[in-house]
């Protein structure tokens, strides 16, 4: 049996097309063998939050007006023509039709396939969020930069 | 020792890789997975990343047109 090669995302959009590259690349990767390994941090943070809509979560008046105004994974929007958030629907809806997994598909897949989620302990003190505003698969484990290096050493680091 | 069926021929990459991933973590030692695949990238792949999770290729056979089965000890 080979060594187990290592996939790091930095998960840093929230955007639904940038979303699905992200939930591809690293379902995929596990799939054929890959450690696999996604740090959530800033708009990222939307796709792994309990509360998919838009609801106001975090401490603080502004972290939870901000926490409403983002949403969770049901409010990502395109990066691009998103129209009133109207294009994520429709590309789901192409993505169904043409058969291809749809972006919480890809999620539970990751998950399925043994992805580890890492959350930002500098975003989630920006938002006022806390680890039980994520969902259950998330890793207990906050973290910061060095531990996210230290987590991806030897292993190919991509942004998204 | 059993074997299984999965096929993969309407699934699209990543749920290509997936959900035979999936498969082969459901089934036991010595169980044997058939898997139907398309030519291209699962036919070239699925080979590769069984055989480096330790996984045993029995064999690839050409069923109709670009249609395979690949038989995969576990």
């Amino acid at each position: 049996m080979e060594p187990r090669k290592k996939l790091s995302i930095i998960c840093f959009s929230g955007d639904f097309d940038k979303l699905v590259a992200a939930f591809t690349l690293a379902s995929g990767s596990a799939a054929v063998n890959y450690e696999v390994n996604i740090f959530f941090t800033f708009w990222g943070l939307n796709a792994i939050k309990k509360k998919k809509g838009r609801v106001f979560t975090g401490k603080g008046f502004l972290a939870r007006f901000f926490g409403f105004l983002m949403g969770g994974i049901d409010n990502v929007p395109l990066s691009r023509l998103n129209f009133c958030n109207i294009s994520p629907k429709l590309m789901n809806y192409m993505m169904r039709k043409r058969n291809v997994a749809s972006l919480k598909e890809l999620i539970d897949a990751s998950i399925a396939v043994g992805v580890k989620l890492y959350t930002c302990e500098m975003s989630m003190q920006i938002l006022g969020l806390t680890i039980n505003d994520f969902i259950p698969e998330v890793n207990k484990e906050v973290l910061g930069v060095a531990k996210f290096m230290e987590i991806s050493q030897g292993g190919d680091r991509i942004f998204i | 020792m059993a074997t299984f069926n999965l096929d993969i021929t309407k699934e699209h990459c990543p749920m290509t890789f997936v959900k035979t991933k999936i498969q082969l973590a459901k089934i036991a030692k010595d169980d044997i997975l058939e898997v139907l695949v398309t030519e291209g990238e699962p036919l070239e792949n699925i080979p590769k990343s069984s055989t480096e999770q330790g996984f045993e290729i029995l064999g690839i056979e050409n069923l109709h047109d670009n249609i395979y089965k690949i038989r995969i000890k576990k």
